[in-house]
């Protein structure tokens, strides 16, 4: 408090403690304040609407069996076929390989940022992390094509497995590792965060009894914050289904029906950046089944993006 | 120690000494299977962490060894060819990612800090509406960026609002992207001022929104700039939902705001050359990554120096 205003106060008669008028004025403000807020609502109802009318246009056509079904994807032959199970494949297929390399990783970048880590190494490698996952997917998706590709999985391919894997442009597992690298931090960062919050007594608890410093990590701290970790494993996985420059750099543009990892594959998002582009025609079935997908798209994402949240809340309720 | 003379201080001293032995004896030789088994294991942790910065560190060098033969004054003034990849640049992609990001700023600050003190500092958090909006949000922070695309196309450029395909509809379809991050970024901010702050301020008469106005955002705003920052990386970096709000490819003119000539941004235009098979178109897209690699640092190296810098501990 500064000399001014205490003198005022004091030589002044006492103030009513009600404002002098009904302050219309905050009234308006937490009214725009609140419009602010409710607009990322209106973005919500906006993509469902922008999805659900082509969406249900495309199932007049197309039988909803026949999309969900199908494993056929030949949106461009006469008569087309939309198996969406094709893309789906594909999708499933980057995802899947991404997360058995991102999933160790990550995980194990956690535990040791978090348990045997001295806080100076922590201090440097969490903000090279941070980089990391700054980094623009489309970077991600030149470095999968032209290096992951070329000089790391064709040279490591065992032969003639599974039809081998030299001269290949596209191929899914190149996508998945770069998928893999994007969603690394992702799981580092937050898996890191829900070990740091289990508290230092379970530890000290464990050390009291015996137990070494790998069994502190995986017997106490690890299932301790599982709740944590299975929110970020399946964070990371809704982000790599979800990811589109990497897979249409990388995993090319041929809807394929399968999990192998050597061989190229459409995958949802790529069918809808490649197809979505602007001089398509507003009425026509390619566009329809660009939403189509896109619903699908959306419905996976939303129902990880839920469980991951859930997840989240639940370790931050017992620990904090 | 020693209260009561020599003897007893001694006694001390030896039954320590027995227990500190038998400890030692007991769980000082850790079994040697359990050692070899700790340090295997501290080890591939340890080469978890390596593999991810080796990544990271691979990913850049390679991006400076392709990029270097392209890398020349000529990327910031030339304009993009099919034919003549020695003269092809990336002028009009700048530009736009440019004007991109201005319209970004100019709509998630407001809005993006709008929705974040409302949510910390007026919404009551019984009412079912203030948590829709708060699921809501950590949901959005979660969508495919091409699902932002399609409302993009469907919402923006046709649709409801129908500005067709210009550059205001991929600026606000990014907008709306990154929205979440600013929000998150900035209620943390916002919820890390102590409330002995907001109580004075009333205390002394000032209404809520001079409390806010006046105290909370002064204390709040090195935070809410690190989230703006962070935002707009994510959204100068992003190149899926512009493949579908009409980025078109080799746009050789400086594009406009509103123009319905067409625009195209950095990201798209390395991809748009990365997807052509010739070396040099490779070696353009590599030296694109590296312009927009070195902007991107520095920004985010800018917010985590912005962070650690002005953080308050209260």
């Amino acid at each position: 408090m500064n000399a001014r205003t205490g003198a005022g106060a004091a030589g002044d008669l006492p103030r009513r403690l009600q404002a002098p008028g009904p302050r219309y004025g905050e009234k308006v403000i937490q009214g725009l304040l609140a419009l602010c807020g409710a607009l990322s609502v209106l973005t919500t109802t906006a993509i469902v609407f922008s999805l659900i009318g082509p969406t249900i246009g495309f199932f007049e056509v197309v039988p909803v069996d026949e999309f969900l079904f199908g494993t056929d994807w030949t949106p461009q032959f006469e008569p087309p076929s939309f198996g969406v199970l094709a893309v789906v494949a594909g999708t499933l297929n980057v995802a899947l390989w991404g997360m058995l390399f991102a999933v160790p990783v990550g995980l194990g970048a956690a535990v040791y940022l978090s348990e045997y880590a001295t806080p100076r190494l922590r201090k440097t490698v969490k903000p090279v992390l941070e980089i990391l996952a700054g980094i623009p997917t489309v970077a991600i998706g030149v470095f999968a094509a032209t290096f992951i590709l070329p000089e790391v999985i064709v040279p490591l391919w065992p032969g003639e497995f599974l039809g081998g894997a030299a001269g290949k442009p596209f191929m899914a597992l190149a996508a998945a590792l770069g998928v893999g690298l994007m969603v690394v931090p992702i799981i580092a960062s937050i898996s890191e965060d829900a070990m740091s919050a289990v508290p230092n007594g379970l530890r000290e608890g464990a050390y009291a009894m015996g137990a070494t410093k790998m069994k502190v990590a995986t017997g106490v701290v690890f299932p301790a914050a599982l709740s944590g970790i299975v929110a970020s494993i399946v964070l990371a996985i809704s982000r790599a289904v979800g990811e589109t420059m990497i897979v249409l750099l990388a995993a090319g543009s041929t809807p394929n029906f399968t999990l192998l990892p050597n061989e190229a594959v459409q995958t949802m998002t790529a069918y809808i950046g490649v197809t979505a582009t602007g001089d398509i025609s507003t009425g026509s079935l390619d566009y329809k089944s660009v939403f189509a997908v896109g619903t699908v798209l959306f419905v996976m994402t939303l129902a990880m993006n839920m469980i991951s949240i859930r997840l989240v809340r639940r370790y931050r309720e017992v620990y904090e | 120690m020693g209260v009561a003379g020599g003897a007893p201080s001694e006694r001390a001293r030896l039954a320590s000494a027995g227990a500190r032995a038998t400890v030692a004896a007991v769980l000082g030789n850790q079994p040697r299977r359990d050692v070899a088994l700790n340090a295997a294991f501290a080890g591939l942790l340890l080469l978890a962490i390596l593999i991810a910065l080796a990544g990271l560190v691979a990913l850049l060098t390679q991006a400076l060894i392709k990029g270097a033969p392209a890398l020349s004054a000529d990327l910031f003034t030339n304009v993009p060819s099919t034919i003549n990849p020695e003269n092809a640049g990336f002028r009009p992609a700048i530009i736009g990612s440019l004007e991109l990001i201005g319209g970004v700023i100019l709509f998630i600050v407001p809005v993006g800090v709008g929705a974040a003190i409302y949510l910390e500092e007026y919404a009551d958090n019984s009412k079912w509406w203030n948590r829709l909006i708060e699921v809501n949000i950590q949901n959005l922070a979660a969508v495919p960026s091409i699902i932002y695309g399609i409302l993009g196309l469907a919402f923006i450029v046709r649709g409801p609002l129908d500005i067709g395909f210009i550059l205001a509809a991929g600026s606000l379809t990014l907008a709306l992207l990154v929205l979440p991050v600013v929000i998150i970024a900035g209620r943390e901010a916002i919820r890390a001022v102590p409330d002995s702050i907001r109580q004075g301020s009333l205390a002394l008469g000032a209404t809520q929104w001079q409390t806010v106005r006046r105290q909370v955002l002064p204390a709040a705003i090195p935070g809410i700039a690190t989230g703006v920052i962070l935002a707009v990386s994510r959204a100068l970096g992003e190149a899926a939902p512009l493949l579908l709000v009409g980025a078109t490819v080799f746009v050789t003119f400086d594009p406009t705001f509103f123009s319905a000539d067409g625009y195209s941004a950095l990201p798209v235009q390395i991809f748009q050359y990365a997807t052509r098979p010739q070396e040099e178109f490779q070696a353009l897209a590599a030296a694109g990554i590296i312009v927009m690699l070195v902007v991107l640092l520095a920004m985010n190296s800018f917010a985590i120096w912005l962070r650690n810098r002005y953080e308050q501990r209260w």
